[in-house]
């Protein structure tokens, strides 16, 4: 057991857990933020994907020891209060999720891209979104909305 | 459908009677009304009989707002956006205040499940009878209210008032406050004219869409009661393996689990997922597995050996008659492998059990069967269980049997804790219920101008579901062996079941291939082969708009452009494909560029929700039809994740068009499935045009390619 402290969703945090557990089920069940899904288990499909130091990290390949210090994103804490992220606002917009179990997912791995990558080609959204996996085959309307959120997000958002 | 995360007491000593449905929804106006009991309804076909006085009402609430109690539950199909649509038009109320309550079976009547494509075509037409008596009686109790008949009344946004005096005007609520009214639904009731829709028929967005892109929507496994243990479960490496030894003395010693035996039920239970999987993996654990040939390639000759008698399906004609008119012949074997389902949210279930009582969060299509077997699971009758459905992370007909429902019912049992069991994705892959795999062996001829002659038919192991042909060819026999997606005894290694569209994906690519190959020997375009024997108007309509949205032009196959065209109908729906290829020869991949559909499903609810099932259907039909297959040896699974079951991701991406024809004065048909029948075919015929190559089984792998191009 080790006192880890970082930034969950803008708070401070200190917890005291086993630092090779996965970072998944710490903010699932230890922090009951369940936004963040479990797909695989193996880094294969990306609904567990949360923001770490604002780059897109697999929270079931995440020991929870690694973000010591670090500022963690989940899909809870990515709107400003009331007011939705530009990704998320994009998603509703363009009904680009069916069962929205890899939405979360979907909606973080676009965020951290279009911070790197603020005008973004379709070739480039396909690229960054290729390893999120979507069963119900919303993906046309997924990279529809990102590019949707790249321009809102260009105009000052 | 809004399950907190919190746990809410059921209301104690609640005693779950149909008539006690009345005393938990409080004061308003209710009509009751249930599916089939319409005269002018298809019975839903399978299943219990319905029951005779209600299985679902709607509710208008001395708040105005509306609320819908049905046990069709949400798992992307968008019906939380459609069913609302269509009582709020029949009712004349803003979308914004109607409430689904889906899925519980305290507060919902019975219902079989949610698949099938059923909810908009069964359950849609009498939810739109209920709204329209609904509204008459509230005009009813306006007029009284007002002292104005009711003819001289009209209504707007949920508020009443006279024609000519749009000023004064009551609301819904003001008029059942204080009472409790109700209605059931027992004659046909004038539902509005596609002219007079508001909402029906418009393009409406997701109404579940804000909680999803939040996080705030609750899964099976976002579920927490205070006190619960997550079990990972103790699974045989093959569904022919059997338990020989167990020695569970490492994993006991691991601090705060608890390991339970029961039987052949052995579990290891912690309040954290991870720990208590981290102490499982301490289990040592012997199994023995039979000896087997059994595979995914010698598959199909054990299907055809073990496959009992056929059924004809449908005949006509004289088939001998149609062989010595046909110059032109074609006799082929059709075979598709096992697919998975793999929606994203594996099976979960969360199950308190507190007395002689049960509460159940499981992701199902079918709570009310849910109910049942937790019932079962915890020797209790079904009374005391009560079933919440949160939202279900997709479900393609898998999520119908609910095995992980009874194994969390006993381990709460066994540990008296609430437990959730949530399968890991090795444990989603092992116990599908997979597509079955299956043969289809079809005989057939045409003359030399393409008038087709005869056509016999025969199904294995796929179902009925699709297989009737619909081309007008005078002598047929259809006939299907091993029916129904289940199998029979000795016939699959482990489960199958229901899978999106089931049967009919295996049906169409036969069929719609076979086609195509006799037009390709006729020399003739393979649409203008299609219309030319076809006299069904539905059907030539949705060809021609395919055709016409691609830029279809005429011209013999194989043409070296790399398009295909096939058709089918599913769930009531026509629907047609286009699509556009092209093929690796040196490796034989194939990319898919383009992809059109036309469909028709007469009255479409929500245009958008619908174009939306069918841009699905299209994306989840190119696994199917390239990549998809389990690999197994004996009741070993061998492809247990995405790294070697490989689905359908972003780069795959053709270009997609949708076309929802115009129909409204047609009853509304199913639409989360239909689109997904003709992929097979579609690629197979568009690979075909591109090569040369004719792929006789699914998928389509580089490797299956590559050998039907040897053929070219």
């Amino acid at each position: 057991m080790e006192e880890i402290q970082f930034t969950i969703n803008g708070s401070f945090q200190k917890i005291t857990v086993d630092g090779d557990r996965a970072l998944l089920w710490v903010l699932r069940t230890d922090l009951g933020l369940t936004g963040t899904k479990y797909g695989c288990g193996e880094g294969l499909c990306g609904a567990c994907t949360v923001l770490v130091d604002d780059a897109a990290v697999r929270s079931c390949q995440t020991a929870v020891r690694e973000i010591r210090g670090k500022q963690v994103v989940t899909i809870e804490g990515l709107a400003m209060g009331k007011k939705l992220h530009p990704v998320q606002k994009a998603f509703m917009d363009h009904d680009a999720l069916q069962c929205g179990y890899c939405t979360p997912g979907m909606i973080l791995q676009a965020t951290a891209f279009l911070r790197r990558n603020p005008e973004p080609s379709t070739a480039d959204i396909i690229d960054a979104m290729e390893y999120n996996l979507c069963r119900c085959g919303a993906h046309n309307r997924i990279v529809r909305a990102i590019q949707a959120a790249a321009t809102e997000m260009k105009g000052g958002s | 459908m809004k399950p907190d995360r919190e746990f809410h007491e059921p209301t104690p000593g609640f005693q779950v009677t149909r008539r006690e449905f009345l005393k938990l929804t409080g004061g308003g106006l209710l009509v009751f009304f249930t599916v089939g009991q319409l005269p002018f309804f298809p019975q839903e076909a399978e299943g219990e009989p319905l029951p005779t006085d209600f299985n679902a009402f709607l509710k208008i609430g001395e708040d105005g707002r509306v609320s819908c109690f049905t046990g069709k539950i949400e798992m992307g199909q968008g019906v939380i956006t459609s069913l609302a649509q269509m009582l709020a038009d029949e009712l004349d109320v803003p979308l914004e205040n109607v409430d689904m309550v889906m899925g519980d079976t305290d507060l919902c009547p019975w219902d079989m499940g949610t698949f099938g494509s059923r909810t908009t075509r069964f359950f849609g037409p009498p939810l739109r009878a209920a709204a329209a008596e609904a509204r008459v009686v509230l005009l009813e109790l306006a007029s009284e209210h007002l002292h104005i008949p009711p003819g001289r009344l009209t209504v707007e946004n949920g508020e009443i008032f006279e024609k000519t005096r749009p000023r004064s005007r009551i609301a819904y609520a003001q008029l059942t406050r204080g009472k409790r009214i109700e209605r059931h639904l027992s004659r046909p009731v004038k539902v509005k004219d596609p002219s007079e829709f508001k909402i029906m028929n418009r393009p409406a967005l997701r109404r579940d869409a804000f909680e999803k892109v939040t996080g705030k929507a609750a899964y099976a496994g976002d579920i927490h009661v205070p006190g619960m243990l997550y079990a990972r479960i103790l699974r045989p490496p093959a569904h022919d393996a059997r338990l020989v030894s167990a020695d569970l003395s490492e994993a006991e010693k691991a601090e705060g689990v608890r390991v339970v035996r029961d039987g052949d039920l052995i579990a290891v239970l912690h309040p954290q997922p991870d720990v208590a999987e981290a102490a499982f993996l301490k289990i040592k654990a012997e199994f023995e597995q039979p000896k087997s040939d059994l595979d995914d390639k010698t598959i199909f000759d054990h299907l055809l050996k073990v496959a009992p008698a056929g059924s004809v399906l449908g005949s006509g004609g004289n088939l001998k008659t149609g062989e010595r008119e046909a110059k032109l012949r074609f006799d082929a074997t059709y075979l598709n492998s096992y697919v998975a389902h793999a929606p994203i949210e594996p099976h979960t279930a969360t199950v308190r059990f507190e007395g002689n009582r049960a509460t159940v969060w499981p992701s199902s299509q079918t709570p009310f069967r849910a109910k049942g077997e937790a019932a079962q699971a915890l020797g209790i009758p079904a009374e005391n269980v009560r079933v919440i459905s949160p939202f279900v992370g997709g479900g393609f007909g898998g999520k119908t049997r609910n095995l992980q429902v009874g194994e969390a019912a006993r381990l709460a049992k066994l540990t008296g804790k609430p437990v959730q069991v949530a399968w890991s994705r090795n444990e989603e892959f092992f116990y599908d219920s997979f597509r079955p795999a299956a043969v289809v062996k079809i005989r057939s001829g045409a003359t030399e101008h393409g008038d087709m002659r005869f056509w016999d038919y025969h199904v294995y192991f796929a179902g009925d579901r699709g297989a009737a042909q619909f081309y007008d060819i005078p002598n047929h026999r259809t006939v299907s062996s091993g029916r129904g997606w289940s199998g029979t005894p000795g016939s699959h290694p482990f489960a199958t079941g229901a899978w999106r569209a089931p049967a009919n994906n295996t049906n169409t690519f036969a069929r719609e291939s076979q086609i195509d190959i006799l037009a390709a020997q006729a020399g003739m375009d393979p649409l203008e082969f299609r219309l030319h024997n076809l006299s069904d108007e539905r059907m030539k309509r949705v060809l021609k708009a395919a055709a016409e949205k691609f830029g279809w032009k005429k011209s013999p196959v194989p043409s070296g452009q790399g398009r295909g065209i096939a058709c089918g109908t599913d769930a009531g729906t026509y629907v047609a494909t286009v699509a556009e290829v092209e093929v690796d020869k040196s490796s034989g991949a194939v990319s898919v560029k383009r992809v059109v559909c036309a469909q028709d499903m007469g009255l479409s609810i929500n245009p958008e929700g619908a174009a939306i099932q069918v841009e699905g259907c299209i994306t989840m039909g190119m696994g199917y039809a390239l990549t998809e297959e389990i690999h197994f040896h004996g009741g070993k699974i061998l492809d247990l994740n995405f790294d070697t079951y490989e689905i359908p991701r972003f780069s795959w991406l053709p270009k997609i068009d949708v076309v929802i024809l115009e129909n409204p004065g047609s009853p509304p048909q199913g639409g989360g499935e239909p689109a997904i029948i003709t992929m097979g075919a579609v690629l197979a015929n568009a690979v075909f045009d591109a090569c040369g190559a004719r792929v006789f089984q699914l998928p389509m792998t580089p490797e299956r390619v590559k050998n039907a191009l040897k053929d070219v």
